[in-house]
């Protein structure tokens, strides 16, 4: 299996998670098309690592795992703290750094 | 150019100074300018300490140079005629890559003949100075630039080189400012120090960019090197040098074009008149074009430049004179027209130049003269100047009516005095020379005759017209030696002719004096000289001394009369000309600099702030909109990695 | 590869779904489709590890993590379809097409020569080769990730955090806000009676029986009685007399022979 189907898709996936980023609202949509993102490098991590047979691309992969997580983990939590002091979970809402 | 050709040849080559080097009496040159800008020093530093003995110091310092000079000019006299130049080398001023300048002093037959007159004459008025000056309270100050001038004068003369004659030039430059405006409460008198100097720099401008043409022309500015290699310059260039030294000369003369600061520089006290509006700051142009006449002796134009201004000047200050109810004013008018005649004989070449330097001399002696009898009189009536207020002060002061007397029969060229052997000289070589030249110095003397006759009579004879509270009196010995002194030059000074004296002993200096063609034999033109002259005399006796004389001045006169009264607008002509478009400019400028400069500066910011303004707006807070930047710069990095990649 | 092929055009489906979904929960469901298939396809790579954890970590825990913070924040909250910034979806289209091509365009002019395969690297299993190279090269990294795990957990604990900004009530408050209430609207201090507290059944769809015989009407769950499940006692009797020949309904002395029986 040539890699570059797989590559193409990471592509195509990583492009479809930034789109969700710059136009949805839900701060909780706009982390799951950041996940997304991450996802779409981590398949791209794991077919470089077989392409060239060695498991660096897992283990980065696997890195990327752990820390999406804890990202994850607090990016919520501040999305929570933000909903609960303004009642609103848009991001275009949280606009006070500007002109 | 071509109307005003030159009869005279030119026989033999400009002389090249080619200096001895000072011993014996002459080691001591250096003392005769070190004394005086020493008593300058000691006068101006020493502050109010020195205010009790102070004149009798300035007095004394310049005494002792015309001694030292003397003493020098004696030595000199001693020598053979081949021999008689001295130079001693101080130390070298400066150099700049090939170009040095030694602060050099040259002490030659022309020199002598300066020195003597500065430092005599010189003596002489600083003594009278301590009686005229006795009632003022800054008179010690007086006397420390009076020594100032002294030292810068003799610098000029003395110098070696173009670059020292200017610094001479620009000391008595400073010091005829000072003196002008030495009553400095009076505006006027500010006024006309600040004409003065100002006028001065238009002139200097030729000096200075002359130095700087014979620097790029020859390699250095001292007067051996130039004159030994003057002739292989391009007529082109010595033409250029020429103007250019003519225009230094006019400025330091008061010649046409920059005369109109003459007639002002009267409001200095009278000795400052006497001094250096008459005897000798004014000569210094004269002195100029004479010591670079290696240069004015290879070019005709230069020269025909030189004898144009001359015969304008002349003229020019014969006219003011006769309208001028102002003594100083007169007398100015008259020094001006003297220093024309001046200037036209040094135009003429080596036939000139030895009779320019001999009137320079006689008109040293009787217009110093004239002056310091014109501060007697003002003395003794209460310093008043106007001559509608004089007459009849014959009796009242008969010395110096006596005096004064000697030095008009001098001016106006009756033999046996000094002037009529200078002046005569002149015209028969002007009409040598050409036939208008000659003409105007003629007319010249006549109209010399008549406003020095309506001044004498004026003044002197004509009925009382004094103030009421004014009781004329002799001046005090102080002042009346001095001028008896002045007066007996003024009257023996022709014996320098005898034998053709002068002329002999400046040739080696100014080249070979030639034989002259005239049509007529020179007796004869002394004649028809004297026959202008007692022309000009009776028109005054029959205009002014037989008709009572107003105490205003008339208004219904004629238009000459206006045009003279008006100094035949010569300030006029200066402030419409160049201080009013000078004004105009300055006005532009500044606008231009507050608008466009400004404006562009300002402009600049104001534009940078607007973009930033406009720019600004892309913070709009939302992070989607900077999330799309992110993106957009991200496309762009791929972009320019794949077009690097793949070129 | 044929899986790749079925599960490829799925996942882009799903991406777009997650893109466009209305509600938030939809796009969530969206991005488990995503992250499922992800696994597969890394199964299908030679990492049998990373599907796992794939599955494990990221769709069973993070995702469910994005579930919960939506409940919480708001699940029927729907994002209008407008959009409130001028042009910006016009630029983020083109934008990200432009991307998407760049990306594609690189990607194709690369030739990737032979795959290797992981087949020497998966020599002793994936995981044992995966650990070493983990525990020997990248111990440090792993344990600084291990670090920032922990400090994210205090770090969502602390932003999580509510300040009580009442104070605690106890149980004497709590009882005397009960007797507040009676004594204003009459409303039972007590707790509610359990079911069966008067009966002879403890079922949770038998009423208990006041003492007139009659149902209590606050014993039973009201969706029970909703449903209409709520058995009456006379049902119940007959139920217990078909079940163990006792008549329920009778009193204690006669059962008490039949019961000294039983």
């Amino acid at each position: 299996m040539s890699p570059t189907p797989f590559i193409v898709l990471s592509a195509i996936l990583f492009t479809i998670g930034s789109l969700g980023v710059l136009t949805r609202r839900n701060a909780i949509v706009v982390f799951m098309s950041v996940e997304l993102m991450l996802n779409a490098s981590n398949l791209a991590l794991v077919t470089f690592s077989r392409a060239n047979g060695n498991l660096e691309g897992q283990i980065a992969a696997f890195f990327v795992m752990v820390v999406a997580a804890a990202e994850v983990v607090v990016g919520l939590a501040i999305i929570m703290t933000i909903f609960r002091t303004r009642r609103s979970a848009s991001v275009d809402d949280a606009s006070l750094l500007k002109y | 150019m071509s109307a005003v050709m030159s009869n005279l040849a030119l026989h033999t080559a400009a002389p090249v100074v080619d200096a001895a080097t000072a011993d014996g009496v002459f080691s001591l040159l250096w003392l005769v300018i070190a004394l005086p800008a020493l008593g300058a020093a000691v006068l101006l530093l020493g502050g109010r300490r020195t205010d009790k003995w102070g004149h009798w110091l300035g007095v004394g310092t310049v005494a002792v140079s015309f001694l030292l000079s003397l003493v020098m000019f004696f030595g000199l006299v001693g020598r053979d005629g081949e021999d008689r130049q001295v130079s001693q080398h101080l130390w070298t001023w400066f150099t700049a890559g090939s170009y040095t300048v030694k602060f050099d002093l040259l002490y030659d037959q022309l020199s002598a003949v300066f020195l003597l007159l500065i430092t005599g004459v010189g003596g002489i008025i600083h003594l009278y100075s301590v009686g005229y000056m006795e009632h003022d309270e800054r008179r010690r100050r007086f006397f420390g630039y009076l020594n100032l001038f002294v030292a810068s004068m003799l610098t000029l003369v003395l110098a070696g080189d173009f670059v020292g004659v200017f610094l001479g030039w620009e000391g008595v430059g400073l010091a005829s400012y000072l003196l002008i405006g030495f009553w400095q409460h009076k505006p006027s008198a500010a006024a006309a120090a600040k004409k003065a100097f100002v006028i001065n720099r238009v002139g200097d401008i030729g000096l200075s960019l002359g130095s700087a043409l014979i620097f790029v022309t020859f390699g250095s500015t001292s007067f051996a090197v130039v004159s030994a290699n003057a002739d292989k310059a391009s007529s082109g260039v010595l033409t250029a040098i020429g103007l250019l030294l003519l225009l230094a000369a006019c400025g330091k003369s008061a010649q046409f074009p920059l005369q109109t600061w003459l007639l002002d520089a009267m409001e200095g006290p009278t000795p400052v008149s006497a001094l250096i509006h008459a005897a000798t700051m004014v000569t210094a142009g004269v002195y100029l074009i004479v010591r670079a006449n290696f240069i004015f002796s290879l070019t005709e134009d230069a020269r025909t430049g030189v004898v144009i201004v001359g015969c304008i000047t002349l003229l020019l200050g014969a006219i003011i004179g006769c309208a001028k109810d102002d003594i100083k004013k007169a007398l100015a008018g008259s020094t001006m027209s003297q220093i024309g005649y001046m200037v036209l004989a040094a135009g003429l070449g080596p036939a000139g130049y030895a009779l320019a330097i001999f009137h320079l001399l006689t008109h040293g002696f009787f217009k110093a003269n004239m002056f310091l009898g014109a501060g007697s009189v003002m003395h003794g009536t209460n310093d008043d100047v106007n001559m509608r207020h004089y007459g009849a002060l014959q009796k009242a002061m008969p010395v110096t009516f006596a005096t004064f007397a000697i030095g008009y029969l001098a001016i106006i060229g009756v033999p046996p005095f000094a002037g009529f052997w200078s002046k005569d000289k002149i015209i028969e070589t002007a009409f040598a020379d050409n036939f208008v030249v000659g003409l105007c110095a003629l007319v010249g003397a006549g109209i010399t005759a008549f406003y020095m006759t309506r001044l004498m009579l004026m003044t002197f004879v004509t009925e009382k017209r004094w103030e009421p509270d004014v009781h004329p009196h002799e001046s005090p010995r102080v002042m009346t030696i001095p001028l008896i002194a002045l007066a007996a030059l003024s009257a023996l000074g022709g014996f320098m002719l005898l034998n053709n004296w002068i002329v002999d002993w400046l040739s080696p200096v100014v080249g070979e004096h030639p034989e002259e063609h005239l049509g007529v034999s020179p007796l004869v033109m002394s004649l028809i000289a004297l026959v202008v002259v007692a022309i000009g005399v009776a028109v005054a006796w029959f205009l002014v001394g037989q008709r009572p004389v107003p105490r205003e001045a008339p208004t219904q006169v004629s238009v000459v009369t206006r045009a003279a009264r008006a100094e035949l607008y010569g300030d006029a002509f200066n402030e419409e000309v160049i201080v009013k478009p000078g004004y105009a400019g300055i006005r532009g400028l500044t606008a231009f600099d507050g608008s466009v400069v400004d404006g562009i500066v300002e402009g600049t910011a104001a534009a940078f702030g607007g973009l930033s303004n406009r720019f600004r707006l892309a913070q709009n807070g939302f992070v989607r909109s900077y999330a799309l930047a992110v993106l957009s710069g991200a496309a762009l990095v791929l972009l320019a990695l794949l077009a690097v990649n793949f070129s | 590869m044929i899986a790749f092929w079925i599960l490829a055009p799925i996942m882009v489906a799903a991406a777009l779904g997650l893109l466009f979904a209305r509600k938030a929960v939809h796009a969530a469901l969206a991005l488990a489709v995503v992250m499922i298939s992800l696994a597969v396809l890394y199964a299908v790579q030679d990492a049998p590890f990373l599907f796992a954890v794939q599955i494990i970590v990221y769709t069973g825990a993070i995702l469910m993590l994005f579930l919960f913070v939506l409940m919480l924040v708001g699940v029927d909250a729907s994002d209008s379809i407008i959009e409130t910034i001028r042009g910006q979806r016009v630029a983020s289209i083109l934008v990200g097409l432009a991307f998407a091509a760049l990306l594609v365009l690189g990607v194709a002019q690369v030739s990737f020569g032979t795959v290797i395969g992981l087949d020497g690297a998966n020599d002793g299993g994936n995981v044992p080769a995966i650990a070493e190279i983990l525990f020997t090269r990248y111990v440090f990294a792993f344990e600084l990730t291990s670090a920032l795990l922990i400090t994210a957990a205090l770090g969502a604990m602390v932003l999580a955090h509510r300040e009580r900004l009442t104070p605690k009530l106890t149980q004497g408050d709590l009882a005397a806000q009960r007797m507040r209430d009676y004594a204003a609207s009459g409303k039972h201090p007590g707790p509610l009676p359990p079911p069966g507290v008067f009966a002879r059944h403890n079922a949770v769809d038998t009423p208990a029986l006041l003492p007139d015989g009659t149902a209590a009407p606050g014993s039973i769950s009201r969706v029970l009685a909703a449903r209409g499940t709520v058995k009456s006692a006379p049902e119940i009797a007959e139920d217990i007399k078909a079940l163990t020949g006792e008549d329920s309904t009778t009193t204690g002395a006669a059962n008490t022979d039949a019961g000294g029986q039983a």
